[in-house]
Formats: structure tokens, C-alpha cells, sequence
């Protein structure tokens, strides 16, 4: 069988913290130029899930592949080296706050190309033009609003112009017309520069605007794959709670909440 | 009555027991970890100043440069005050105990026996520890809790030669400078009490003190820089490594990193009074 190329392939996924899975059994595959957004409640896994496909957090079990390429079954320098191949931009933002914006877009140029100064001052205005951030070269981190964050995460993920770009949450905390603006930066990301983009959220709304697929997690558990029509239509309930925002219906032990409230358990 | 208030006593002597050697089992095992932990940052450090540039992953001379100026420019000023005046505390106080023989004028020898052999590194790691060594940490705690390590990692490019690797060379090149700073100031300051109080000239007085001093002192003072700076760019650093939860363990590690810190020098100050 020939060897998969595909921007990112996840295989038997299981990973978790001190010994304990939060994250079962996982299998994804994303091709290129693909907007893939990974839905799922809070506690369903999507971060820890996340943090495997970034290379920040080593699984118990199977593995992550980036364009072919094992990202854990290999020796730090090249785990190193593949990762520079990929563009993160974090729920936070992340940004160093040493650095200025410029300084921090400028980055990943400065480390991983042989441009001279001019030119990557130019690249860092392109992209801080892409995001809409151009005039605010100067500004700290520490000096933008939450927006301006994300969007400066952005422009520094994009610096490079990787194949694959990682979004955590992206319009999360913002106001409606932020997080619009947003969302239409991630569809100008695959439309002009061809890239495929994962985005981690859990707002439906921008999931269904952007989403070429949609995955969703839940318990741990990919529980559905397919397309924004596919999970509309799909009948599997715990789905249907999700994108309807009805809350769920847990089993209800009343001893043991008895004995939780009197700080027994 | 009695025999069941001994028994109780005995109980919590026992139990007290079991506590002191369940937590100096912990303490014991944390100190192993953290000495482990900061070896291998060490040993990844050595690692990316040698191959990192074959791995394209070069530790810049641009950051080293930054580290030396924050650890070693900006702290002359502190050095050279702290080293004067204990040179000058040292002057008063040979003069003071050597005037019990009549032999004041002999401070000189005390003085070029202490000064470069003990005092001036001393000193001068105490004074780094806590600038430093505090500094450190909470850099590297704060880009922690702020997922700049994470971000950095992701974006391929390895902390340790980012971060860590430039502050661990800046704090090697400083110390010693430093120390250098702290001879010149300390004897410098006691020269000048000493002739004011004895009445010693300059040239009699350096040549006392260069008649004294052996190369042998010199290597105690420099390598005793050397130790010292890292043991405490390793300590910040690993202590700020882990670093999670929120502003008050940022805090609490902050404080934590310049107790090792001091505590690491004087327990390698000792070992070099005991073995050289």
C-alpha cells in the first residue's frame, strides 16, 4: 500500500494524562486544501486531542503523521523539522511578550529562512495585511485586544506559508463581527494560499460556515465524520444535543450526589 | 489512666514518625528529580550548542549577546558597590584584629588571601543568584503559563536552544567578568581605606597584594565563577520549567529559585573549601 501524503493523518490515536486515555481510539485524515473543524463539548477531548496533532503532547498508543511523516516515532531534530512545516495559531494567541508584533511574525522567518531583513519585513506587512493588522507592527502584545491577538496568531501560523495551519478556538470570547471576520480570513487562507486548516471550536455557527468536514469528538471518541449537510441530517442523538444546544440528560444517581455534597466522594 | 495516655503518646510519636520519613522520602525524591531534571537540560543544552546548527537549529549569538547584557553588563554597577564595600569591611576588620599583635600593616595578606579565593565570587553569586537566578525563573515560569514555550516548540523551534542554551552561555561568560569586577573593586576599596588608615601608598599596597596572590587563587576564583553560574542558570531554568497552575506558583518558584540558588553556591562554595 502506498504510503499516505495527506497534510495530516491520525492513526488509532489514544492519548491521555498519567496513565488515564481521554482520547480513544482516534483515526482522521485531511487532505489538502481541506478546512476540517473538530467540534465537540467541553470535556469531550477536543484540546488534549489538539495538543496530539501539534506534537506537544506524546500518545499512549498510535501516532500522528504529517505529510507522510511520523511526528512521535522519530528523534527530537526531526520532530523539530517537521514542525516547521505546520502553523499553530493558539486559543491565546501565545505570542511572546517580549517581542513586538512585527518581532513575532517575523519570527519563524528569522529562524527557519535565509531571507535578508528587508525582505522579511516586507513578508511580516503582508501577512499582518492579511489579517488586517497592518500599522499595528510596533504594538506589544500586552497592548491588543483579544481580536488583535487571534489575528496576530494568525499572521504569525501563516508566516511561513505552511501547508497545514492548526486554529484552537478561534473566534472563541470575540464579538459576532470579529469572529465573522475571522472565519472568512480561514476560508481566504485555503482559497488563496491552498492550505488546509484545522480549526478546533465549538461555536456552530463559524463551524458551519468554514467546515469542508466536520468531526466531532465526544467522551474521547470521533463519534461522527462528514460533511456540514451529513451532521444536519445525521439521527444520532448525542449529535443532534450538540448542534442543537440541548443540554444532556445524565443519569442521575442520588446517593452518590447525596454523599458528593457532603464532600464524601 | 496512665498506661492509656502513654499508649496515646506513643501512637503520636509513631505517627510523627511516619510523617518525617514519608516526607523527607518525598524531599529526597523531588531533590533526585530536580537533579535529574536539570542535568539532562544541560546535557540538551551542550547538545544544541555543538549540532544544533547541523539540525538547523543554531543557538543565535545575537540572544547570548542579549543574556550577557542582562546578566552581566547590567549588574557591574551592583557588583562593583556590593565588592567595594565589602573590601572595605574586610580592611576594617583585619585592621581591627591584627592591631591585638601590632601588626596592622599585615592586612594586605589577609586581604589577598580572601578576596579572590572566597569573598569576590562569593559575592558576586549571591548577587547574580538574585538577579539572575530569579529573573530566569520567572521568565521562563511566565512563558509557560503564557504557552510561549508550547507556541515556540510548535513552530519548530527547540526552546532549549532558544531560551535556555543562550542564558546558560551569557550567565558562563558573565560570572567571571563579574567576579573579575568584584576583585578589582574589592581590593581597589580596601586600598584606598588602608591608606587613608595606615598610610600604605598604592604601589606598595599592589604590590603587597600581586606579591601574595597565586595563579592557584586566581583558578579558585574563576572556577568557582564558572560552578557557580551553572548551578544557577540551571536552577532558574529548571525551577521555571515547571512552573504551572497560575501567578502564585510563578511567585512561590520565583522565591523557591533564589533560595537553590544561593543555597547551591554556598553547598558549592563548601565543597571546593573542603577538596581544593
Amino acid at each position: 500500500m502506498a504510503k499516505s501524503t495527506a497534510p495530516i493523518n491520525v492513526i488509532d490515536l489514544q492519548g491521555g494524562y498519567n496513565g488515564t486515555p481521554v482520547i480513544h481510539g482516534c483515526n482522521m485524515k485531511i487532505e489538502a486544501g481541506e478546512i476540517v473543524v473538530i467540534m465537540g463539548g467541553s470535556g469531550s477531548g477536543k484540546s488534549t486531542f489538539l495538543k496530539h496533532l501539534i506534537g506537544l503532547k506524546e500518545p499512549m498508543q498510535g501516532d500522528v503523521e504529517l505529510f507522510g511523516r511520523s511526528l512521535y516515532h522519530v528523534p527530537e531534530m526531526e520532530r523539530l523539522q517537521l514542525l516547521k512545516g505546520i502553523g499553530v495559531a493558539f486559543q491565546s494567541g501565545a505570542l511572546l511578550s517580549s517581542m513586538t508584533v512585527a518581532q513575532n511574525v517575523a519570527l519563524p522567518l528569522i529562524e527557519h529562512s535565509d531571507l535578508d531583513e528587508e525582505t522579511i519585513n516586507f513578508i511580516v506587512r503582508m501577512k499582518l495585511d492579511f489579517v488586517g493588522l497592518l500599522g499595528k507592527e510596533d504594538l506589544l502584545p500586552s497592548e491588543l485586544s483579544g481580536g488583535m491577538l487571534k489575528r496576530a496568531a494568525v499572521a504569525r501560523a501563516i508566516a511561513l506559508d505552511p501547508k497545514l495551519t492548526f486554529m484552537d478556538e478561534p473566534s472563541a470570547g470575540l464579538d459576532p463581527v470579529i469572529a465573522a471576520a475571522l472565519d472568512d480570513l480561514i476560508i481566504k487562507l485555503k482559497q488563496s494560499l491552498g492550505m488546509s486548516v484545522v480549526v478546533v471550536t465549538h461555536e456552530l455557527e463559524s463551524a458551519f460556515k468554514i467546515a469542508d468536514r466536520i468531526v466531532v469528538l465526544d467522551r474521547g471518541y470521533i463519534i461522527f465524520t462528514g460533511t456540514v449537510d451529513q451532521i444536519k441530517s445525521s439521527d444520532n442523538a448525542r449529535i443532534q444535543n450538540l448542534i442543537n444546544r440541548v443540554a444532556e440528560d445524565e443519569e442521575f444517581d442520588p446517593e452518590a450526589h447525596l454523599a458528593r455534597l457532603y464532600g464524601h466522594l | 489512666m496512665a498506661r492509656a495516655s502513654n499508649t496515646n503518646m506513643m501512637v503520636q510519636f509513631i505517627t510523627a514518625l511516619g510523617q518525617f520519613s514519608k516526607n523527607s522520602v518525598t524531599g529526597l525524591a523531588n531533590g533526585i528529580r530536580f537533579i535529574g531534571f536539570a542535568s539532562l537540560i544541560l546535557t540538551q543544552s551542550l547538545h544544541m550548542l555543538l549540532f544544533g546548527r547541523k539540525h538547523g537549529q543554531p543557538v543565535r549569538m545575537r540572544h547570548i549577546s542579549a543574556e550577557i547584557q542582562t546578566a552581566g553588563v547590567q549588574a557591574i554597577p551592583i557588583v562593583l558597590l556590593m565588592s567595594a564595600m565589602i573590601g572595605v569591611m574586610l580592611a576594617i576588620q583585619g585592621i581591627y584584629s591584627l592591631r591585638v599583635f601590632g601588626a596592622e600593616t599585615q592586612v594586605t595578606f589577609g586581604l589577598a588571601l580572601s578576596i579572590p579565593r572566597e569573598f569576590a565570587p562569593l559575592i558576586t553569586g549571591i548577587l547574580v543568584a538574585g538577579r539572575s537566578g530569579s529573573q530566569l525563573t520567572s521568565r521562563v515560569g511566565s512563558m509557560r503559563l503564557n504557552g510561549e514555550i508550547d507556541a515556540l516548540s510548535v513552530m519548530g523551534i527547540s526552546p532549549v536552544r532558544f531560551v535556555v542554551a543562550p542564558s546558560l552561555v551569557g550567565l558562563i561568560v558573565s560570572l567571571p567578568i563579574l567576579v573579575a569586577v568584584a576583585n578589582i573593586a574589592a581590593f581597589g576599596a580596601a586600598g584606598l581605606y588602608i591608606n587613608a588608615v595606615l598610610g600604605i601608598g598604592p604601589t606598595a599596597y599592589w604590590a603587597d597584594i600581586l606579591d601574595v596572590v597565586t595563579l592557584v587563587d586566581l583558578y579558585h576564583s574563576f572556577g568557582k565563577a564558572f560552578v557557580f553560574s551553572v548551578l544557577i542558570s540551571l536552577s532558574g531554568i529548571a525551577i521555571g520549567m515547571g512552573v504551572s497552575g497560575g501567578a502564585e506558583v510563578l511567585g512561590r518558584a520565583t522565591t523557591n529559585s533564589v533560595v537553590t540558588c544561593i543555597s547551591a553556591i554556598i553547598a558549592a562554595d563548601a565543597v571546593f573549601a573542603l577538596v581544593l
